[in-house]
């Protein structure tokens, strides 16, 4: 096992390993729930006035009502739909492309490599939201579509950038020299010894990458350039919250609360899971 | 793929695993890795402002319908085209493009009829400081926490720090701006809950007393990602062989951390300095939304939403050469620290 690289939790911790899987999990299946929930039912109709305008949080109203008399917790339940709809979607087609990208020119020759990297670095530096506040712009009208499309392809420059540095690090490995000389092929070293080795790290990038693009739709939508109002993005909530903070300030904590609950569960979620798979730990239990 | 195979496998057995940089520059000396990078720093640019154009030609409406009223005629249509070179053929709107960047000239605003560059400048006063005291903020924030938080991970304080720094990247900038407001300038009345002085930085401690609240806003969400991967870093460099070898040589937990630990912990740290900074400029759009300052963030939207062409170009040219830059110095700092780069040198001449 000696070269293999070091992740992050070194030391073996089964009790906490477990518990982070759980919470991760609880988190993310309550969220799921309530966004498959939402497609049958919801509390109230979600652009319907159903109370009076700004009401505080009660026993009908859980989170209140914002400005038009709507419920907000029926919204922030719809917000979930959404949040998981553009975090899937991008993190899918950033993995996608990314890892075919930075795998590719990990093994390439040098000036392939070069020019890879090059153009990794190019798209990472127009950030993420920058990117996708372009394309949102380009396609006129905001859709969801357009939102996961432009954080999946802003997304997947750093994806690539890591996945080739990860893998670069692998390749220059002994086992892999000597899997190269016993005549492995290249799908072979590619599927068999380098992803397992490089997806720990890749896991741990796709949660963040999963939270940071359901905080870009949420912050696009935030700017008023997110999917349009009948969608009720957590965002859009908190931007409409922000107008109405003095005469009632409730109405910017529960979509926060929302947001980084699921985006919470999905890094424990992936944490978890990346113990759980980490073959630099499993010969040693 | 029989090809690739064949190329890649032909580089002799000589690669020492430790480039990082970006670019394949293994045994040179430093002033020939500088020379290269910045080439590709050059080559960067140069592509990034290709992309810019073809994303700039994307946008839906030709530039000069922003000239024009409702029920123009040809001839106004066709005198605003030429006005701002819409009807040019698309090779020469690209030359034109290019030799006015290099220049420095980016041209005229559309709707203020005011020169972009001037109004970058200024707007420049606001968001460099607010990314570079938000990140200076987070490192001092994240760098001791981060290591205490590894080191010490098995007392409730090193746990406690983990479990917030959980919390702090799941939380988006905007949100964390609008409670820090809530708390600071609805209930404490503190400090202003936005806008900046009118003069600016002729009034510094005004300038800074609104801008507390989003430095301190952005270094909150920033120093929680940058605190997992000092956590990370120092992790691996506490389960490492170099370190259990120091140790079994004699030296003391700490001394063998700070000889060995830091310079090691340091590169996977500084690779990701460089778009953590990135991030922060990032970051500023945003917060500046949030407490209405008059920064580059808040020009792009507005730049967006008036369609405002030499506004959104210039913008995003002036931030992409910030940011790459920024990485082209991380490089060098990350080239500069890597203790394997050193070795490998050393055994090889």
């Amino acid at each position: 096992m000696s070269g293999q690289v070091e992740t992050a939790a070194a030391r073996p911790r089964l009790s906490r390993r477990s518990l982070t899987l759980n919470i991760g999990l609880f988190l993310v299946g309550m969220h799921v729930t309530v966004a498959l929930l939402t497609l049958v039912w919801t509390p109230y109709d979600p652009t319907g006035m159903t109370g009076g305008r700004l009401e505080a949080p009660s026993w009908a109203h859980w989170a209140g009502t914002d400005r038009l008399g709507r419920d907000l917790f029926t919204q922030i339940m719809i917000g979930s739909r959404i949040a998981l709809i553009v975090g899937f979607g991008a993190v899918a087609i950033a993995a996608t492309i990314g890892v075919t990208l930075g795998v590719l020119s990990a093994f390439a020759t040098r000036y392939l490599d070069d020019i890879l990297a090059a153009a990794f670095d190019i798209l990472i530096a127009f950030p993420t939201l920058l990117l996708a506040m372009l394309v949102v712009a380009a396609t006129e009208s905001a859709s969801l579509f357009s939102a996961t499309l432009a954080l999946g392809i802003a997304i997947s420059a750093i994806v690539a950038r890591l996945t080739r540095i990860l893998a670069k690090r692998i390749l220059s490995m002994d086992y892999i020299t000597a899997a190269r000389t016993a005549g492995a092929s290249w799908p072979s070293i590619v599927f068999r010894h380098l992803l397992p080795n490089i997806w720990p790290m890749l896991a741990v990038n796709f949660a963040l990458q999963f939270g940071l693009a359901v905080i870009a739709e949420a912050s696009l939508s935030y700017l008023g350039l997110g999917a349009p109002p009948p969608n009720a993005s957590w965002g859009r909530l908190l931007q409409e919250a922000q107008g109405t903070v003095y005469t009632a300030p409730f109405g910017a904590i529960a979509p926060g609360i929302a947001l980084v609950t699921l985006v919470i569960g999905m890094n424990l979620l992936a944490d978890g899971l990346r113990e759980a798979g980490d073959p630099t730990r499993r010969g040693r239990q | 793929m029989s090809r690739l195979r064949r190329l890649t496998f032909a580089v002799p057995n000589g690669k020492t695993g430790s480039d990082f940089s970006g670019i394949a520059l293994r045994e040179a000396p430093i002033l020939v890795y500088i020379a290269r990078r910045l080439a590709i720093l050059f080559f960067s640019l140069l592509a990034a402002c290709v992309v810019l154009f073809i994303l700039l030609r994307l946008l839906p409406g030709d530039p000069a319908n922003s000239l024009i009223s409702v029920g123009a005629d040809e001839a106004q249509i066709a005198a605003a085209r030429r006005q701002v070179g819409s009807d040019l053929p698309l090779a020469q709107q690209f030359l034109q493009f290019i030799t006015s960047l290099v220049r420095f000239d980016l041209g005229t605003s559309f709707v203020s009829r005011t020169p972009v560059l001037p109004e970058i400048m200024d707007r420049l006063a606001v968001t460099l400081p607010l990314t570079v005291l938000s990140f200076l903020l987070a490192l001092v924030i994240a760098l001791p926490l981060g290591i205490l938080s590894a080191v010490k991970a098995d007392r409730w304080y090193g746990a406690a720090i983990s479990v917030v720094s959980q919390l702090g990247i799941a939380i988006p900038v905007f949100w964390v701006g609008i409670l820090l407001v809530t708390l600071f300038a609805v209930n404490l009345r503190l400090f202003p809950s936005g806008g900046f002085p009118p003069r600016g930085w002729d009034t510094p401690v005004e300038a800074l007393r609104t801008l507390f609240l989003p430095i301190l806003t952005i270094a909150i969400v920033m120093s929680a990602s940058l605190l997992r991967y000092v956590r990370s870093a120092t992790q691996d460099v506490l389960g490492s062989d170099y370190l259990r070898t120091a140790r079994a040589l004699g030296s003391g937990f700490s001394e063998a951390l700070v000889r060995h630990g830091i310079r090691n912990g340091a590169v996977p740290v500084m690779s990701i300095l460089g778009i953590e900074l990135a991030t922060a400029l990032l970051g500023a759009v945003v917060v500046e939304r949030v407490f209405n300052l008059p920064g580059l963030g808040s020009m792009l939207l507005l730049a967006i939403e008036q369609r405002d062409y030499p506004n959104i170009q210039g913008v995003l040219f002036i931030s992409t050469l910030l940011v790459l830059l920024i990485g082209f110095l991380a490089d060098l700092g990350q080239r500069l620290v890597d203790p394997r780069l050193r070795e490998s040198r050393g055994a090889r001449s």
